[in-house]
């Protein structure tokens, strides 16, 4: 909790009010025992009936008192650990937003989604909670210690020597209980984890016949949950009643000493009556706090998987003053550039070298893990190279803003990935404010046109969360249309026609090279058909540019690009 | 059916405010008695456990009814004493009552508490064990489940069965039964106690009543509301965190960053106006119900106090009394939320019977064999099959398979070419028809067995989270270290594992995002090389590998699988040339069959395939 202090701070005035709400309440519930005595004192004992009818209607205005402190409190309460919560979620996605991918791929976008939405909800719920009973016990029990102390001084004794046994059985629970349900939790996850790959992989678990072994992995996880919730309720069964116990000792022990005194004259029954009463309220305080403190783990993991995302700074950032490019044309150039993604033994780059100009293909191919997806990452400033440098119309591309440099490009991904709205809005995120024609002509040059205007809604049709009511290859048209729709200077293919049919596939490609005639163009292939009429073609191999050229030369000289022909083609191609 | 697993809250677990389940929306069951019934069922063999803590419930509960009138009668001593030195005329506190009465009183805490610990500790074994035994059921009911049930029902929804929903049963039946008893036990014996001693103060309390329940109703119905409209606005909320999220590296290079914050903003500001007014009035219930109780308080200390006056009852009597209406409030507005809970007990034990009531995979046909020295020989003979009754995917069927073939099956998407591999490792069953291993219908032959016979290696890979050595391992538990690698090697995925910072150690998460799928995709296919299968099964293994290592892959197979039949489904035409045989399958029927060579002579379905590939090619 205390890692997010920073979102704290605007409502700690909330805080201490409610603070002060919560102890008027305390006050007001501590005042009507205090009240009742004097009923009994003074009221019955002297038949003063005047005074039990004036005691009733103050009692009344107290508990009015009461009830009104709690409201207006959980009022403000509920306000603030709303807002709070409000901010720390923004607070999340804003800064999950600035996340270079090599930032977002250490927590997983799974990972990231979980702290978004359920470890906020949680660092909240226990916010609330904190405000509403973990003031309230600690100010009811030194509220009560107190009117006790009024009350009796020297009975108020025993309570006070109680009070530390008290206070270590509670400690006895927390130093216990808050591991264990800590484990638990673990237990839980684990069991669910266990559940979600047998589900899975049913496939392969009946393919292998490990049908018996999985259920032996289920067994484990479950006899280790069922332990476990086993011995956290044991605890809590074990000292839960010893508490109960301890405080109905108390009361016996209390009325002990009481009839002494008040067979000394030294106290009044109705005082007795009260005291027992401030007992009783003191320890269910205490007790209340405990379950508070039980409570605590599971909110502190959260603020802390929530504080890693906070506390871990975007690994790219915009220089403090970014260049601007004068003259802007879509000049790329590699130089001498290596990269490694973190962690890694072996860079997956090595002094990757090319330049590109506009009017120009630059074709990549090569093997799976060979890099070539990474240099157009590096080139959109997803990853920064370890050492050489990437320039666009000669400026090192750290130089600029990350926003002028990607305004410049136009990037389709292997995967589509579009977002839910309209086929409109999706085609748009490539330029906001193109006209009905220009997202028209984009969809055209995408081969997009033909399905968009057979739905039903047209452009206007929805798209759901995830694309999942188009095809994977209406998808991928969809998503080169949004590339198309900024008009870039520099259009980057990262092999992203798989899914298209042959036909579609020819005709997308004769469009988009009328389309992307003055543009820059790097694309990143796995057949050789698609990108023999490149100007240039890139042939990478565990990082290196092992062939560099056009078709025919690297036919001639590049025995991996003659390998790759001879895969596809069969041998005849290359000879 | 598909209920998102995320979006439906998990009651108990250490919840949060007063009564659990008050002011949250609740769940309905569709046959409460049947699945209370049968619940039952799974308590039978605890009944005289059951019995035993029944009866704990009630003594303990006599006990906790019991201390407040023994402590009366020593406040009414005390008192008389009181009484007695402010008039002169007693003799002060009887000692000797005031000790056998607090003897009383500390026999009456004892008890009760024994019975409490004695009555929980049972329980809670026999909850926990119950719960464990239906976990367990349902596992072992997952793994007799047929293919069918998996691919026709979400993940989540099977997950939050097991989990969520057994969790669900195991915190209601072990919190809200006892306290369901303790509530009615407590509220018949406080009365009979409160009438005991005063008829009019006790028709004072129960006046109270109607204002408790009207309060736990009117606003828990308030509170539902705001409840129900939050939980879509947090599915709305996550929707779009998840959307953003997968899509994060589009959203950064299209500079997306802040149109999707500002959608974010408005979202996320209507979950705060929504959810602070729900928190607010779910927690204005406990005030106004402790109010309730204060009111009571006070009308009771005020007329106790005139009654008293008047000596028509004794101050300890009063004291006893006040203890009592408190006592009385409590279950009151505990009965209303465990009425909620126990609700959705039962709503979450009906998923799960609902679960345990699917139909199974029909067990090994009685003298199923186990085939010794399996050769490969396959055979379909017209085979017909559908997933939906009246839709059959493979319409007649017939094919041979020689020991040692490789197959290819090529055609366009949805065309069966998976059902093929569905109905050959039997993960279902043809409707008509029949399939032959080494001349022995499948279904004569033990399941287990059947399957093992098989290598595959699907178009969604599947990784558990372990090390990469674990999972390359699966399918030949105790694997030596250097047959892994070995495996590795020949799969062309050792070099890369050496990269990783583990090496082979390197533990594999579910979204591990450092591995690619293709990478993935080799991992399995290690995976297949090390199982050292009869028959080998690719399933377009090789669509996110590029050409050239899916040739090097291919030639690793082709030497492995020297005597062995091997099934190959692939899009690509190139990688299947080496095949002995290519099944064309379109609309649910082999089509063609033949080499290469003869299926280009034939200028069919097939030729046709090949050209448009070809003709784009050199287009």
């Amino acid at each position: 909790m205390w890692k997010l202090r920073q979102y704290l701070r605007p409502y700690l005035l909330t805080v201490a009010v409610v603070s002060g709400l919560v102890f008027l309440e305390v006050l007001a519930t501590l005042r009507l025992p205090d009240l009742m005595s004097r009923i009994v004192d003074e009221g019955i004992a002297r038949g003063n009936l005047g005074l039990i009818w004036r005691t009733g209607a103050v009692m009344l205005l107290v508990a009015l008192a009461g009830v009104a402190c709690s409201l207006v409190g959980s009022y403000l309460a509920s306000r603030a650990s709303g807002a709070f919560g409000r901010d720390l979620r923004l607070g999340v996605f804003s800064r999950v937003g600035e996340f270079a991918p090599r930032d977002f791929d250490q927590f997983g976008a799974a990972s990231l989604i979980t702290r978004t939405t359920n470890d906020v909800q949680q660092v909240q719920q226990m916010f609330h909670m904190s405000m509403r009973m973990a003031m309230r016990a600690p100010l009811m029990a030194v509220g009560g210690v107190l009117m006790v102390v009024r009350k009796d001084a020297q009975l108020a004794l025993i309570l006070l020597a109680l009070i530390p046994i008290m206070a270590a059985l509670v400690a006895l629970t927390i130093a216990r209980g808050v591991p264990l349900f800590k484990g638990l939790q673990e237990k839980l996850d684990r069991l669910n984890l266990v559940v979600r790959e047998q589900l899975m992989g049913v496939r392969v678990i009946r393919a292998f016949n490990r049908e018996g072994d999985e259920q032996a992995r289920f067994s484990r996880a479950n006899r280790d949950l069922t332990q476990t919730a086993l011995k956290v309720s044991r605890l809590m069964i074990t000292l839960m009643p010893l508490l109960g116990l301890l405080i109905n000792l108390t009361n016996i022990v209390i009325i002990w000493f009481a009839a002494r005194r008040i067979d000394a004259g030294l106290m009044q029954v109705g005082n007795l009556m009260a005291f027992l009463q401030y007992t009783m309220q003191t320890f269910m305080a205490v007790m209340m706090l405990s379950m508070i403190f039980v409570n605590l783990p599971r909110a502190s993991a959260s603020a802390q998987r929530l504080a890693e995302v906070l506390d871990t700074e975007p690994s790219i950032k915009d220089p403090l003053q970014p260049k601007q490019v004068e003259q802007a044309r879509g000049v790329v150039c590699f130089d001498q550039v290596t990269f490694s993604y973190p962690g890694a033994e072996k860079p997956v780059l090595s002094e990757i070298s090319f330049t590109a100009r506009p009017g120009e293909v630059i074709a990549i191919i090569g093997g799976t893990g060979s890099g070539k997806s990474t240099i157009l990452e590096l080139l959109l400033r997803f990853h920064d190279p370890d050492s050489g440098r990437i320039t666009l119309d000669g400026v090192d591309i750290r130089e600029l803003s990350q926003r002028d440099l990607r305004a410049r490009i136009g990037y389709v991904p292997q995967q589509a990935v579009l977002f839910s709205g309209t086929i409109e809005s999706n085609i748009r995120h490539g330029k906001g404010e193109a006209t009905d024609p220009e997202v028209r002509e984009a969809a055209r040059i995408a081969q997009a046109l033909e399905f968009i205007t057979e739905r039903e809604a047209g452009f206007a049709g929805e798209v759901a969360q995830g694309g999942t009511n188009l095809s994977g290859g209406q998808k991928q048209r969809l998503s080169i249309a949004r590339a198309l729709v900024r008009r870039p200077q520099i259009y980057l293919l990262d092999d992203s026609f798989s899914a298209l049919d042959y036909r579609t596939d020819a005709r997308l490609r004769q469009e988009l090279a009328q389309a992307a005639k003055e543009a820059t163009v790097i694309v990143v292939a796995q057949r050789v058909s698609t990108i023999m009429h490149a100007q240039q073609i890139l042939v990478l191999e565990a990082g290196r540019i092992v062939g560099q050229g056009t078709h025919e030369e690297l036919l001639q000289e590049c025995s991996v690009y003659q390998e790759i022909v001879a895969s596809q083609f069969g041998k005849e191609a290359v000879s | 059916m598909s209920r998102p697993a995320p979006g439906r809250p998990t009651p108990g677990r250490g919840g949060g405010f007063g009564p659990r389940g008050i002011g949250r929306p609740v769940e309905k069951p569709k046959d409460f008695k049947g699945t209370v019934k049968r619940l039952a069922g799974y308590l039978k063999p605890h009944k005289w456990r059951l019995l035993l803590v029944l009866v704990a419930v009630v003594a303990g509960n006599v006990f906790a009814i019991l201390s407040p009138r023994i402590m009366g009668q020593a406040t009414t001593i005390l008192f008389a004493g009181m009484m007695g030195r402010l008039q002169g005329t007693g003799s002060g506190v009887d000692f000797a009552a005031i000790g056998r009465i607090l003897l009383f009183l500390g026999a009456a805490y004892a008890g009760n508490t024994l019975f409490n610990y004695i009555q929980q500790i049972i329980m809670v074994t026999v909850t926990q064990n119950t719960v464990y035994q239906l976990r367990e059921e349902v596992s072992r009911k997952l793994s007799r489940l047929p293919l069918k049930y998996y691919d026709s029902t979400a993940h989540g929804d099977t997950l939050s069965r097991v989990t969520n929903d057994v969790d669900t049963v195991s915190q209601s039946l072990q919190q809200s039964v006892l306290q369901l008893i303790t509530s009615v036990i407590t509220i018949v014996g406080v009365t009979v106690m409160m009438l005991t001693i005063s008829p009019v103060l006790t028709l004072l309390t129960l006046g109270m009543l109607p204002l408790s329940i009207a309060i736990s109703t009117v606003i828990a119905k308030r509170s539902q509301q705001y409840f129900m409209r939050q939980q879509n606005i947090l599915g709305q909320l996550n929707g779009h965190v998840e959307e953003v999220y997968t899509g994060h590296r589009i959203v950064k290079a299209y500079g997306l960053e802040q149109e999707v914050a500002d959608a974010f903003s408005r979202v996320n500001h209507e979950l705060y106006e929504n959810g602070w007014k729900a928190q607010f009035v779910a927690g204005t219930i406990m005030p106004l119900i402790r109010f309730v109780g204060n009111l009571g308080y006070v009308v009771i200390a005020v007329a106790g106090g005139l009654f008293a006056a008047r000596g028509a009852i004794t101050v300890g009597n009063v004291q006893a009394f006040m203890q009592y209406s408190r006592q009385f409030g409590m279950p009151i507005t505990e009965l209303a939320s465990i009425a909620n809970v126990l609700q959705s007990a039962v709503a979450a034990a009906e998923r799960v019977f609902e679960l345990l009531d699917e139909e199974e995979e029909p067990a090994d046909a009685p003298g199923a064999r186990t085939l010794a020295d399996a050769r490969g020989e396959i055979a379909l003979r017209d085979v017909t099959f559908g997933y939906q009754p009246d839709q059959a995917v493979l319409k007649h069927v017939n094919l041979e398979v020689s020991p040692g073939q490789l197959i290819a099956i090529v055609g366009p998407t949805g065309a069966g070419k998976t059902t093929l591999v569905n109905l050959l490792m039997r993960f279902y069953d043809v409707d008509s028809g029949a399939i032959y291993f080494d001349g022995h219908d499948i279904r004569e032959i033990k399941r287990g067995n059947l399957r093992t016979m098989f290598g595959m290696v699907l178009q969604d890979t599947w990784l558990f989270e372990g090390t990469i050595k674990e999972n390359i391992a699966y399918g030949k538990p105790g694997a030596t270290d250097e047959e892994i690698y070995q495996a590795a090697r020949a799969a062309y995925v050792d070099h890369f594992i050496r990269t990783l910072p583990q090496g082979y150690d390197t533990i594999l998460r579910g979204d591990a995002s450092g591995i690619s799928q293709g990478q993935r995709q080799l991992l399995t296919i290690a995976r297949a090389i090390l199982a050292d299968p009869v028959v080998l099964i690719l399933d377009e293994a090789t669509s996110s590998v590029d050409t050239r290592t899916e040739r090097l892959i291919q030639k690793a197979m082709a030497r492995l699988m020297e005597g062995r039949t091997s099934f190959v489904i692939a899009h690509r035409l190139s990688t299947i040339l080496d095949a002995d045989r290519i099944l064309v399958i379109n609309d649910g029927q082999i089509v063609e069959q033949g080499t290469h060579e003869e299926l280009m002579a034939l200028g069919g379905f097939y030729a046709e395939l090949y050209n448009s590939q070809f003709v784009a090619a050199t287009a």
